[in-house]
């Protein structure tokens, strides 16, 4: 029976690591399913505004983003600090929208080309006068769809 | 493994965003033909709620200057016309799928904006007049289908649609007010 003595100090054994791939794989796969890839980084403030109305984007595939809004800080020695159109990844200009338009009309298939929609994403201190000059730009290129990208909440509470 | 797992994990934490997109969906007009003649057919005056945000981001509303919050209430009774008065829309009979001969309105909404209008206020005046067409489509698809307008399915939804049309214009651009 002496076997059975204990002797020496307890030791507190490890908690077993055997188990942590599966629980690190399935974080990993909850976050694959719910998230969805950064097409580009923003390099303009765009503090959408609120609205109550919204729905929500269905077909992201569907979708051109056009943001709109002051420079980042990093910038604005570069760009100043007026509000300025980014398409893709680089500031433009309007000339350049009937472009874009027509290169984001090209990567779509034949069937979808009709239900192109351009996501205009604002910044809320924005004046109207470069989201009409826009505006008119998308008309002239017959980009007809658009939507005004807002959060949603219940009430208004500031514009 | 856990490790390559962890690597993965990081990985798609930095590369992909959670947010989905919600936005107020518009249809913009098409460029008007210079080779087609313009339609001369003027919309009648009292079938139009001319609303106007100004520079200065006031509200004004047939004329009348507005608070914010009373503009849904006036978009809600001048499309639907409780009195039939002379001054506010009138009704047409028309056919429509599900329900029949109807009177539906004729009202038309005109939105107008400087160029110095804040964009905020804009898409809040545009949502206020969306949510007051919504209102009535849904009040509508209630007492025809005892659905909610959102669980209608499509054939419905566009005979609702074309129940309370009500054209929200946005006024070919003028540059004023810089």
């Amino acid at each position: 029976m002496a076997r059975f003595v204990k002797t020496g100090k307890k030791t507190i054994k490890a908690i077993s690591t055997s188990s942590l791939p599966d629980i690190v794989f399935m974080i990993l796969f909850f976050f694959m399913a719910v998230t969805t890839m950064r097409e580009t980084d923003v390099m303009v403030t765009v503090r959408i505004p609120e609205a109550t109305e919204g729905k929500v984007l269905e077909k992201k595939s569907l979708a051109s983003f056009i943001y709109i809004g002051e420079p980042l800080e990093s910038f604005q020695a570069l760009y100043g600090k007026e509000p300025k159109i980014q398409l893709n990844d680089s500031f433009k200009e309007l000339a350049d929208i009937q472009d874009f338009i027509a290169q984001e009309r090209e990567q779509l298939n034949e069937a979808d080309k009709a239900k192109m929609l351009v996501v205009l994403k604002i910044d809320r201190d924005t004046k109207m006068g470069i989201v009409t000059d826009v505006k008119q730009a998308l008309r002239r290129a017959s980009a007809l769809k658009i939507m005004y990208a807002n959060t949603n909440v219940d009430k208004i509470t500031s514009f | 493994m856990a490790d390559i797992a962890f690597l993965l994990l990081i990985f798609f934490l930095a590369a992909t965003t959670m947010d989905s997109d919600t936005g107020l969906m518009r249809q913009l007009p098409a460029i008007p033909d210079p080779n087609v003649p313009q339609d001369v057919n003027k919309i009648n005056d009292r079938n139009i709620l001319e609303v106007k945000v100004n520079k200065d981001n006031l509200l004004l509303v047939e004329g009348q200057l507005t608070e914010f919050d009373q503009l849904r209430e006036i978009a809600h009774n001048f499309i639907l016309n409780p009195n039939d008065e002379p001054s506010m829309p009138e009704r047409e009979v028309v056919y429509l799928p599900f329900f029949g001969n109807v009177a539906v309105t004729k009202a038309v909404i005109s939105l107008q904006n400087d160029i110095g209008t804040k964009y905020g206020v804009y898409l809040a005046v545009q949502n206020e007049l969306i949510a007051a067409r919504a209102k009535l489509r849904d009040d509508v698809a209630r007492q025809e289908f005892g659905i909610p307008y959102d669980r209608l399915d499509e054939d419905r939804k566009s005979a609702v649609d074309d129940y309370y049309k009500v054209p929200i214009s946005e006024a070919e651009p003028k540059r004023i007010g810089d």
